[in-house]
């Protein structure tokens, strides 16, 4: 899951995107431009103006550390899931992401930044994340809403992606939206199981309801009034679907799938508009979100801290298969002189 | 032994999702060499029985052709009309050919 | 209990346990790559686990299921190696938190999975055929996980240093526990007498020529050991699993009526 629908610019020390323009070569623009609005891909080895391509990596790079990042919250239940099937199932899904996270920063290097380089964006805390993860997951029922609601605003938003200009972001996407389905149901079905157990069951089950709602409308990123990228991101198919009209696609999706389950979603302005034929719905507060994604949410410094921890800790173990695979290469090459 | 702090190798990956298909690329990892690449591909793209067999091949051994040569390399076989079966017409008694 | 009983579930606490600690690194292992693999691992050992729950929940029959055996009983009801309880690092007091250390997570992989490729070989022939078939399926698991640790365990024995001096230091401390995997205890004789299960010490050899090899490939010394035994599989565990368990457990017993 997990891509930041909107682009965020990353923290100062980064190079912000030039929206005009490149003063490139003309001829090379050119055929980009008509590649780009006859619906082309571009790959790898193609010409690209250098805002499309530090755009790219700004975009897929989010989005890994998203998916990684986004293991933290889920894997805290892990060692607690209530049944042995709910256990491995919950190892599978937040493996999945892992997995996400890496098909991406594949992706991204095709582009010519390195995984470490990237690396050293989150860690450094230049690079954002989706602010979802700085959430704290508090009870079981957290598991099976980031499942059904975060999982699910997250395919709303990549789907679209698959048909994203570029060719090995849009391939990594056909391959998460595939499994993403899997964490979707696995969570929504886990509440259903839930909502037919005891009434603390099903307390639990509404108060996580109410805690994530609005965190994941926020998901979906600013009002489109409010996205100066959106538009050159539109331009470039690397973008294709604006943030209202993905927010306004998950609620419409979300909430006969409530009714279903027998929660309320926390919101007394939700409402279907007859003439809009959509639903209506209430203000986000993005005065909390915008202080969550700079930095200052409930679990920002933990999840950062956490994945710098398993990193740094994890040096001696990358340094001693790179020093092996160098021995053994040099013991093959003396058996072989 | 000194290490230079340096990041283990990009890998491609090449499935074959089953007996009788060809390999196809499916991305890329990290790898300290071609035998843990092979094994972390197993875990990385076959998690849903995906794949039969698996390739690995280190990125930078890869040669690519140009696309600033796509023209030259690839248009001059669009007019070659007759290497297509379609460009022949058999009468029609004798079937299929 | 009956022999097949506390044998089955020695088998399955084995799993659960090692397949509990193994998922600790799930989000925070030292490569993305290595990380998806281990949680692999993981997976599979609690597959494992819960199969041989689900037999013997049938062979008590009433309303025993996986859930009430890996959930409901305590500490002193397993019956697991205490090898595989112990945390991802070095010895230390059970309360003492420390972080989580590859070196000790491979030496135990691989310490445990030679043993179980050579176990479930032979469980294969069990005369219970519920077991034989579960043997057949684990074994191809545990045969990975011994490739996947022993390739491990020769990449850190002959890598670094740093990482020689540290993983040898992870088998000086998990050494003694395999001990353990020698000493019958009256389940395990029990269960082999009605040909259910297999005399471990059978296989002591060949498990010797796979840690030999691999720890001579790996650069490593293999540590003598002598002096405490210890007697998981007996109920008698280490300081640890008690706060396994209690982590584990804590939900399902909040709950005991919840339905998940
Ligand atoms: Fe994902
Ligand atoms: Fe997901």
């Amino acid at each position: 899951m997990y891509t930041q629908s909107f682009n965020v610019p990353d923290s100062p020390g980064a190079k912000t995107v030039a929206l005009a323009p490149s003063s490139e070569d003309p001829a090379l623009q050119a055929a980009f431009d008509a590649r780009i609005d006859a619906d082309g891909r571009i790959e790898p080895q193609d010409w690209m103006p250098e805002a499309y391509r530090k755009t790219l990596v700004r975009q897929i790079s989010q989005h890994a550390h998203s998916e990684i990042v986004g293991m933290l919250p889920e894997g805290n239940w892990i060692s607690r899931a209530p049944s042995l099937k709910r256990k491995a199932i919950l190892i599978a899904k937040v493996q999945d992401e892992g997995g996400h996270g890496l098909y991406l920063y594949s992706a991204a290097e095709t582009l010519g930044t390195s995984r470490d380089q990237m690396l050293d964006g989150l860690h450094s805390g230049r690079a954002k994340y989706s602010s979802i993860f700085n959430y704290p997951t508090l009870t079981w029922a957290d598991v099976g809403v980031i499942g059904w609601l975060v999982d699910g605003a997250a395919i709303m938003n990549q789907v679209p992606l698959c048909r994203c200009s570029y060719g090995p972001y849009a391939r990594a996407m056909v391959r998460v939206c595939k499994e993403e389905s899997f964490h979707q149901r696995q969570g929504y079905e886990a509440l259903l199981v839930m909502m037919t157990g005891t009434a603390e069951q099903k307390a639990m089950v509404q108060d996580a309801v109410n805690r994530w709602w609005w965190k994941c409308l926020a998901m979906f990123g600013p009002p489109d009034a409010d996205s100066p990228n959106s538009a050159q991101g539109m331009r470039w198919g690397i973008k294709r679907v604006s943030n209202d009209e993905l927010r306004q696609k998950f609620v419409d999706a979300t909430v006969p799938q409530a009714k279903v389950l027998g929660v309320t979603l926390p919101d007394p302005d939700l409402k279907w508009n007859e003439e809009r034929q959509h639903y209506d719905y209430g203000q986000i507060d993005w005065a909390e979100f915008w202080e969550t994604v700079n930095g200052n949410g409930p679990c920002n410094k933990e999840r950062l801290a956490t994945r710098v921890k398993a990193h740094n800790e994890g040096q001696w173990v990358r340094e001693a298969a790179l020093a092996h695979a160098a021995k053994k290469k040099a013991r093959e090459m003396k058996d072989a002189a | 032994m000194t290490t230079a702090l340096k990041e283990w190798p990009l890998w491609e990956i090449f499935v074959r999702s089953k007996q009788g298909l060809e390999h196809k690329h499916c991305g890329s990892l990290h790898a300290a060499d071609a035998a843990q690449a092979l094994e972390m591909a197993r875990d990385v793209y076959t998690r849903r029985q995906e794949g039969v067999s698996i390739w690995v091949v280190e990125s930078k051994a890869i040669t690519a052709s140009n696309p600033d040569e796509k023209g030259e390399l690839f248009d001059p076989a669009a007019d070659k009309i007759y290497r297509h079966p379609t460009f022949y017409e058999i009468p029609e008694e004798v079937g299929h050919m | 209990m009956s022999a097949a009983v506390d044998y089955l579930l020695h088998l399955a606490d084995n799993a659960l346990v090692l397949g509990q600690r193994n998922a600790e690194w799930c989000g925070h292992g030292p490569i993305l790559e290595e990380d998806i693999a281990l949680s692999n691992v993981s997976l599979d050992l609690i597959g494992q686990a819960r199969l041989l729950y689900q037999l013997v929940a049938t062979l008590k029959g009433g309303d025993c299921t996986e859930d009430k055996l890996a959930y409901f009983r305590d500490t002193h009801e397993f019956r697991n190696y205490t090898l595989l309880e112990l945390p991802h690092h070095g010895p230390l007091s059970g309360y003492a938190q420390s972080s989580l250390e590859y070196g000790t997570t491979i030496v135990r992989n691989f310490l445990y999975s030679a043993l179980m490729a050579l176990l479930w070989e032979a469980l294969e022939k069990s005369a219970n055929a519920d077991l034989a078939a579960i043997a057949a399926k684990s074994l191809k698991e545990v045969r990975y996980h011994l490739r996947h640790s022993r390739d491990w365990l020769v990449r850190l024995g002959d890598g670094t240093d740093e990482s020689h001096a540290r993983v040898q230091a992870s088998l000086d401390h998990l050494f003694a526990y395999t001990q353990e995997f020698w000493a019958h205890s009256p389940a395990e004789a029990a269960a082999i007498a009605a040909g259910i299960g297999v005399d471990v010490t059978t296989l002591r050899a060949d498990w010797d020529a796979i840690v030999d090899a691999a720890l001579s490939e790996a650069t490593l010394q293999r540590p003598a050991v002598s002096g405490y035994v210890t007697e998981g599989k007996q109920g008698i565990h280490s300081e640890h699993l008690g706060f396994l368990l209690a982590e584990m457990q804590s939900l399902a017993r909040a709950h005991p009526n919840g339905v998940w």
